[in-house]
């Protein structure tokens, strides 16, 4: 038996030692093919944005499409505004993040409970749909009615447009192990509890982190349309954006966009990255951020 | 505990089909069919007893019922008529796949099922290192799944398998989608384990010489219904050498069971 270790297997190309050496060099060199496309793309998107300032756009309506170092200036570089933005930042971010935990939460659980039951799925599950089919703007001022215009408020119109992926996926990767598998468990008596726990969840985690990733990036979505439309308490990034458009604020209104659109990316990385920690190891596809 | 377990496990209830001299009968179908919901009949009037210390193996054609066999036997299905008997406690079965956990390291999957059957950390991990030496992986303890070759996933879920001593041991088309010189291989060790274990083995399988090479007594079963219509006793000892393949007897017991098989289908 001992001819085995001769037999070919890629199993060997994966030891730490093994790659380490020969791997580094390559993946320098596919950094920076990695970094260099996207960095070509946005240098033009600012030259098309100059372009449009000073050629496209005369003096009296440059206000319009301020250029990008004037958006600098007076959204990043001023002090009072950036503050005046972090805080708003802040507020929103705390609102996507109970929105997008409270919808994981509840998520999970009516996930789990359809996985369990092919009735109480075939029960529940179009109402997951019509949750999804409700066009947010409609749904807004019936909940701005029924739980006031604050924090809470704002925290359900994330809850309602970032349920929806996490149950579909979820139940999705409950139902993903193979029979041959639940044949396994089943020979063996493993228990609901077991068979859930050992089997479905751990097969499941690749589709979660997928629909996670989608949750976080419709959450901060949720936490900004909430805050533009329910102004009590603290001032959130819709609130500001709906103040600069009002004012005609162009450079600060630009700012705004910028800082919310950063939220939302530094949300679906920061999840590529849990997920790729998370199963990256055993996955057959898994895609970092 | 566990050669508490492995006693009770030996003790098969079936007493009456074996005299005072021979091994206990481990597996027993009298009479077995097997038909559908949807009318299909997959088994028909199957019969076969096999002792501990017996490897008895099915060939047959793709689609003959073969895996609805060990299927019925493992309690997966439950047959339409017929009685089986055989201790379900502790059963082997090896399937078509691997079906290894891909989150699970090769020792973690190797633990499953001793940890299904509630056996602590310390046992748990000595029994899966025992098995995993046994099948030849030792050095791939850590390793998941998806960077092991077919071969290798398949002695994982050998491994896997052996850590519950199992007195029956059903194969279902274990090899089959392995290239042929790690089939041979790996036919070479599940004989050795055979040798070592002596569990009452059900193999399943298309290949003739894969039967033979490993079998006390190959039956060869029809197609719709599966029926057993012949079988064949193998005049090797164990332990079995490899160059048996190259005996004249065993070319010449493979042509008759071929020819049977051919028989059977036509």
């Amino acid at each position: 038996m001992s001819e085995i270790v001769s037999e070919p297997t890629v199993a060997g190309a994966s030891t730490p030692d093994g790659t380490d050496g020969s791997r580094r060099p390559r993946r320098r060199r596919r950094g920076l093919a990695v970094v260099l496309p996207p960095l070509v793309v946005g240098v033009a998107i600012i030259g098309i944005w100059y372009f449009v300032s000073y050629v496209i756009l005369d003096e009296d309506r440059r206000f319009l499409l301020k250029p990008p170092h004037e958006v600098w200036q007076v959204g990043f570089a001023d002090g009072d505004n950036l503050s005046y933005m972090m805080e708003a930042l802040w507020t929103t971010a705390q609102v996507a993040f109970w929105g997008l935990l409270a919808a994981i939460g509840l998520g999970f659980l009516l996930a789990i409970v359809m996985s369990q039951s092919k009735l109480i799925e075939r029960a529940v599950f179009p109402y997951a749909v019509v949750l999804q089919a409700i066009p947010i703007l409609a749904i807004v001022p019936l909940i701005g009615f029924w739980f006031g215009y604050g924090f809470s408020s704002r925290v359900f119109v994330c809850i309602i447009i970032a349920l929806f992926p996490i149950i579909v996926n979820t139940l999705f990767g409950l139902l993903s192990a193979e029979q041959g598998m639940h044949d396994l468990f089943t020979l063996h008596k493993a228990s609901r509890t077991t068979r859930l726990r050992r089997l479905m969840f751990p097969a499941a985690l690749p589709a979660i982190f997928a629909g996670l990733r989608i949750s976080a990036g419709l959450s901060v979505i949720g936490a900004i349309v909430g805050d533009f439309f329910f102004g009590q308490g603290e001032v959130g990034l819709g609130q500001i954006l709906k103040r600069f458009a009002a004012r005609l604020q162009g450079e600060q209104l630009l700012a705004a966009v910028i800082v919310s659109s950063v939220l939302g990316v530094a949300v679906f990385l920061a999840f590529g990255w849990i997920s790729n920690r998370a199963v990256g190891k055993w996955a057959a596809e898994s895609r970092g951020g | 505990m566990l050669a508490d377990v492995d006693e009770r496990g030996r003790r098969v209830e079936s007493s009456e089909f074996g005299g005072e001299k021979m091994a206990e009968t481990a597996l027993s179908f009298r009479n077995v069919s097997m038909t559908f919901p949807d009318g299909t009949q997959a088994l028909s009037d199957v019969s076969l007893d096999i002792r501990k210390g017996e490897f008895v193996t099915i060939v047959g054609p793709s689609g003959c019922g073969k895996s609805t066999l060990l299927k019925i036997a493992s309690g997966l299905l439950e047959a339409s008529s017929g009685d089986i008997s055989v201790d379900r406690d502790r059963i082997g079965y090896v399937f078509q796949d691997a079906t290894l956990l891909p989150w699970r390291t090769v020792r973690r999957n190797v633990e499953l099922l001793a940890e299904l059957h509630g056996i602590g950390k310390a046992e748990r991990a000595t029994l899966a290192q025992e098995a995993i030496e046994l099948v030849g992986l030792t050095g791939f303890e850590n390793h998941y799944p998806k960077s092991l070759s077919g071969g290798m996933r398949m002695r994982a879920s050998l491994a896997r398998t052996l850590t519950l001593k199992p007195p029956v041991f059903l194969f279902d088309e274990p090899f089959g989608a392995v290239d042929e010189i790690t089939r041979e291989r790996l036919n070479e060790e599940t004989l050795r384990l055979f040798e070592q274990e002596r569990f009452a083995g059900l193999f399943i399988t298309h290949s003739i010489s894969e039967a033979v090479f490993l079998s006390t007594k190959v039956y060869v079963m029809s197609s719709r219904p599966g029926r057993l219509v012949a079988s064949f006793d193998v005049p090797f000892d164990y332990p079995r050498q490899p160059e048996i393949r190259f005996d004249a007897r065993f070319a010449e017991l493979c042509g008759r069971v071929s020819q049977t098989l051919r028989g059977a289908h036509s």
